[in-house]
């Protein structure tokens, strides 16, 4: 019997797409060259003045709005004072005191089985600078200091390190859906603290929470977890949870441990108090009203949807809702009025594979949602045999034309039950041995028969009415 | 020449009397000697460049520059060692608005390091002399904006107000000073002390000279979000001359004799000669009424601006490390770095104050001291709008009487000074637009009198201030020193 639990609450860090950064003009973009995308606030020349960003709010707001936080009235910035190389002002432009939303919850699915989150707040705040250590110097780039920074808080409510990959899962789905970034953790752009505590079973209270800081993948936030549920399981085992201390620790790739950082004793004070220069403006409800349009539906809506009103199934329907962009595009043949089953399969085989060996995007795709119905059709009215279908796909897309270009005579299937009976009969009359052998029981030669049938037309015979007359024709003949 | 005022100059230069080279040089010379007998510059641009010629008013007029404005290729120490090699590659907007507009800096004038201070001897060039007495302070912090203009290097200097920074000096030096609302003149490029208190401002020999400079320096800008749009707003043209019914008050318990029992001869000559310049107003057809205002109040104003400035300073300065800018460090770890850094390149009072600052906003400090000290602010605050309601203007007489020997006032943050000497700093508080005008002279050295009004309102502040300046004979003085 299991006599710990292990309580769990994150702090996602995730970096916001814009055009410039949240308090300066400089461009917020990625570069191998350093510092080139910097403006003189982004250096704190004395004299420089923090700009919000319009934008940042906004996406800001929209994801309070996407979590279920509530708003606060005023939009007010906090100053975080500490000192280190890679904070060039001395402080942190974030929101300590009304951050952008509070009191949040959302549904996730973990395991089929969808448990709750509570937020406890999210806000924005701006990006540190890198530094990139070397033997004997350390070289500071600024290009991502000031990338707007959008920090998530929950609440203490994870158990288990699947439940918080579930959910960074889906908050990282949230983000794409909602188009604020592109949450890529190769990028860098997702940095989580995690916290872990255990206690007894039935004990009332929380045990010691221990910080895991800057986790900056979701294999080393599971990691993290991991290992400090058996590090401190073990103290507490062995009667030494005194050992397990209100610490900042980090992950460490190399060994898969957690390592000492620094003990409360030296946590620092950031002194926050109300940044000047950023007057608090209203968060009007218009303004909320016109942001929550902007909000596209999530997900989990999405695949419940797609379960629930178009029959499919969980593996298909989690396969679409991956990208935002596929499952608009299945959207669209859904209002297109093709039938949701064959246009799901036609993405998920078709479609997605030739993403993938393309590498392209699919709205870039030349086989439009209306073009695939054009294809599904030509196939269910027997037109074309899917073996058709499929080199027409390729086709269209390459060649960049219409389905109905493919579909010519002399390549339409044969659906005429009279020609298809008459080259059905002359093969039976050059294969007595094999009409004997099916009367004597071998069933399996039937397939034999519809193989001469499609070799004789090149694959053009309609399959369903070549095993139909060959059905009949063969019964009848005993 | 330079003695003379922006108007006088623009004719001049405009018929043809004068060249704007001729003034250049003129104020460059005059700034070494000015220089050499009161250290009021950190840098004279000797080598400046011939300007645009624009028809505005300020067009090939020399002015002067704190030192801490940024201004792009030339020194900006904000007189600290800290910034002593610092030559920025971005000029301030205020002061690039003059250079569009054709005037020629022509210094960059001493100050208390980084403005925190109200003497002008914490400057890491050395103290500013009085022009008027060379044994007395300017005060601070725009100490050598002052001094400059006073002693005719100048018709106009920027200077910054976070408590009075503009507005004593002005007094002490017998020339006007003027911060306008908050906000009306960016701050993009002023090195900051406490946000939510700096202004930039403006220190002339005439309130007329003070409007056509803010004029031309205010607007909103894309660089500072505090600043707001102005364009409805035209000073110079506000200056109508006539103050008929305009309703005034003063606060009894600062204005009072009563309340001083220990006064020395000059505050009573002081407050006596504020309460004459009073009957001018009346006397032109201005209301002058007596307020009282809780002294619990007004006592709580010298310790609510220590709180908030010191706090937000030592924030704000948290960027001088010599890491980017700077003086830097050859210690071989970078928080030694940074040590060395401030531990060589601040003043004592400086370090001082980002003590408190740090102190008042500590996790366990910050309620008692730092959000009681915004509450109050809001509550003195709250109080003046609440006057504003029923009057145009708050008149106060500046500090307790003239410019101070140096021996008399080390500077150093004290509990006991009078609220006659810390009143400014509620212009502060609000964001009020405040001027100091000087309204006469004790033992030959010339005393100031502060008009403040509600935000948005300078056009009658300074409209008051014009009438009542050309009802006395000080506009225009130049220092001369006094034989004593």
């Amino acid at each position: 019997m299991k006599k710990q639990i292990a309580t769990i609450g994150i702090e996602m860090h995730c970096e916001f797409k814009s055009n410039s950064k949240v308090f300066s003009c400089a461009k917020n973009a990625y570069s191998e060259i350093p510092n080139c995308n910097i403006a003189p606030l982004d250096m704190a020349f004395p004299g420089t003045l923090p700009v919000l960003n319009k934008k940042c709010v906004e996406d800001a707001l929209k994801i309070s709005l996407a979590l279920n936080c509530k708003q606060p009235e005023y939009m007010v910035f906090d100053r975080k004072n500490y000192y280190y190389p890679d904070l060039p002002k001395g402080y942190q432009i974030t929101q300590m005191y009304n951050p952008i939303g509070i009191n949040g919850k959302i549904d996730i699915e973990v395991d089929d089985q969808i448990i709750p989150v509570y937020i406890h707040d999210v806000h924005l705040e701006e990006d540190a600078a890198s530094l990139d250590h070397f033997s004997f110097t350390t070289n500071i780039d600024y290009n991502r200091c000031g990338v707007p920074l959008f920090e998530l808080v929950t609440e203490p409510c994870f158990h288990s390190s699947k439940e918080v990959s579930a959910f960074l899962e889906h908050i990282i789905r949230i983000y794409r859906y909602c188009n604020v970034s592109d949450a890529d953790t190769k990028k860098g752009q997702i940095r989580c603290d995690v916290n872990v505590s255990i206690a007894d079973y039935d004990a009332l209270e929380l045990g010691t929470k221990v910080e895991t800081k800057n986790v900056n993948s979701i294999g080393g936030v599971i990691g993290t977890i991991d290992y400090e549920i058996k590090r401190q399981t073990k103290l507490k085992e062995e009667g030494r949870y005194n050992e397990v201390i209100q610490e900042t620790r980090r992950w460490d790739e190399e060994t898969k441990t957690t390592k000492r950082m620094r003990n409360k004793i030296d946590a620092i004070d950031y002194k926050y108090f109300v940044e000047p220069n950023i007057p608090k403006f209203k968060i009007t409800e218009s303004y909320l009203e016109s942001i929550k349009k902007s909000i596209p539906r999530l997900h989990l809506e999405r695949k419940f949807n797609y379960i629930n009103n178009y029959s499919l199934n969980n593996y298909d329907a989690e396969i679409l809702v991956k990208d935002k962009e596929i499952s608009d595009y299945f959207e669209e043949c859904l209002k297109l009025g093709v039938d949701a089953k064959s246009a799901a399969n036609w993405i998920i085989t078709q479609i997605m594979g030739y993403l993938n060996k393309t590498n392209a995007s699919i709205n870039d795709l030349y086989l439009t949602p209306k073009r695939l119905k054009d294809l599904i059709n030509e196939l269910a009215k027997g037109t074309i045999s899917s073996k058709q279908a499929k080199e027409i796909f390729i086709k269209v897309i390459e060649e960049k034309k219409e389905v109905n270009d493919f579909v010519s005579k002399e390549s339409a299937q044969i659906s005429n039950k009279e020609e298809l009976t008459q080259i059905i009969d002359d093969i039976l009359a050059n294969n007595p041995s094999q009409i004997e052998e099916y009367k004597n029981g071998r069933t399996n030669i039937f397939d034999y028969f519809v193989g001469q049938v499609m070799k004789q037309t090149r694959g053009k015979a309609n399959p369903v009415l070549t095993k139909e007359i060959l059905t009949q024709r063969l019964n009848n003949k005993f | 020449m330079t003695e003379k005022s922006i108007i006088e100059l623009h004719e001049l230069l405009k018929k043809g009397e004068i060249t704007s080279e001729d003034l250049v040089k003129e104020s460059l010379q005059k700034s070494h000697e000015i220089n050499d007998k009161y250290h009021a510059f950190v840098t004279i641009c000797d080598n400046v460049t011939p300007p645009i010629t624009t028809d505005s008013l300020v067009s090939g007029i020399p002015f002067s520059v704190k030192d801490n404005y940024s201004t792009k290729d030339v020194l900006s120490t904000g007189s600290s060692n800290t910034l002593k090699n610092y030559v920025p590659f971005y000029t301030a907007t205020v002061v690039q608005k003059l250079f569009d507009a054709g005037a020629i800096m022509v210094n960059k004038t001493a100050l208390d390091e980084f403005g925190m201070g109200g003497t002008g001897t914490t400057c890491h060039t050395g103290p500013v002399l009085n022009p008027w007495d060379p044994k007395r302070m300017c005060a601070g912090s725009s100490a050598g904006s002052a001094c400059a203009v006073a002693s005719g290097v100048v018709p106009f200097a920027l200077g910054s107000d976070t408590g009075d920074s503009i507005r004593k000096p002005a007094a002490y030096c017998g020339i006007v000073g003027y911060k306008p609302t908050y906000g009306m003149l960016s701050r993009y490029g002023l090195f900051p002390f406490a946000s939510s208190l700096d202004h930039c401002g403006v220190l002339t020999r005439s309130v007329l000279d003070a409007a056509i400079v803010t004029d031309i320096m205010k607007g909103i800008d894309e660089h500072d979000m505090t600043s707001w749009d102005s364009s409805h707003i035209h000073l110079q043209e506000a200056l109508t001359g006539n103050i008929k019914g305009k309703k005034l008050f003063y606060i009894k318990e600062i204005c009072d004799i009563n309340n001083y029992p220990k006064a020395t001869e000059t505050l009573k000559k002081h407050l006596k000669n504020f309460f004459k310049t009073l009957e001018l107003l009346k006397a032109n057809g201005a209301i002058v009424e007596e307020v009282s205002v809780d002294t619990k109040l007004l006592n709580a104003i010298a310790s609510v601006y220590v709180v908030i400035s010191c706090a937000e300073a030592t924030s704000n300065m948290s960027n001088l490390t010599g890491i980017i800018f700077g003086p830097r460090s050859d210690k071989n770890n970078v928080f030694d770095m940074m040590k060395e850094h401030r531990t060589l390149g601040f003043s004592p009072l400086i370090k001082r104050r980002f003590v408190i600052g740090s102190y008042v906003l500590q996790k366990e400090n910050q309620e008692r001291y730092f959000n009681n000290a915004a509450r109050v602010r809001r509550l003195i605050v709250n109080k003046m709008k609440e006057l504003f309601k029923e009057y145009d203007a708050l008149i106060l007489p500046v500090s307790s009487g003239p410019a101070k020997k140096f021996n008399e006032d080390n500077d150093i943050l004290d509990d006991n000074t009078s609220v006659l000497e810390e009143h400014l700093q509620i212009g502060n508080f609000g964001g009020f637009p405040s001027i100091t005008i000087p309204n006469g002279f004790i033992n030959d050295l010339p005393v100031g009198i502060n008009i403040t009004g509600n935000c948005f309102d300078d056009e009658n502040i300074l409209n008051i201030a014009y009438t009542l300046e050309s009802l006395m004979p000080y506009k225009g003085q130049i220092a001369k020193e006094r034989k004593s």
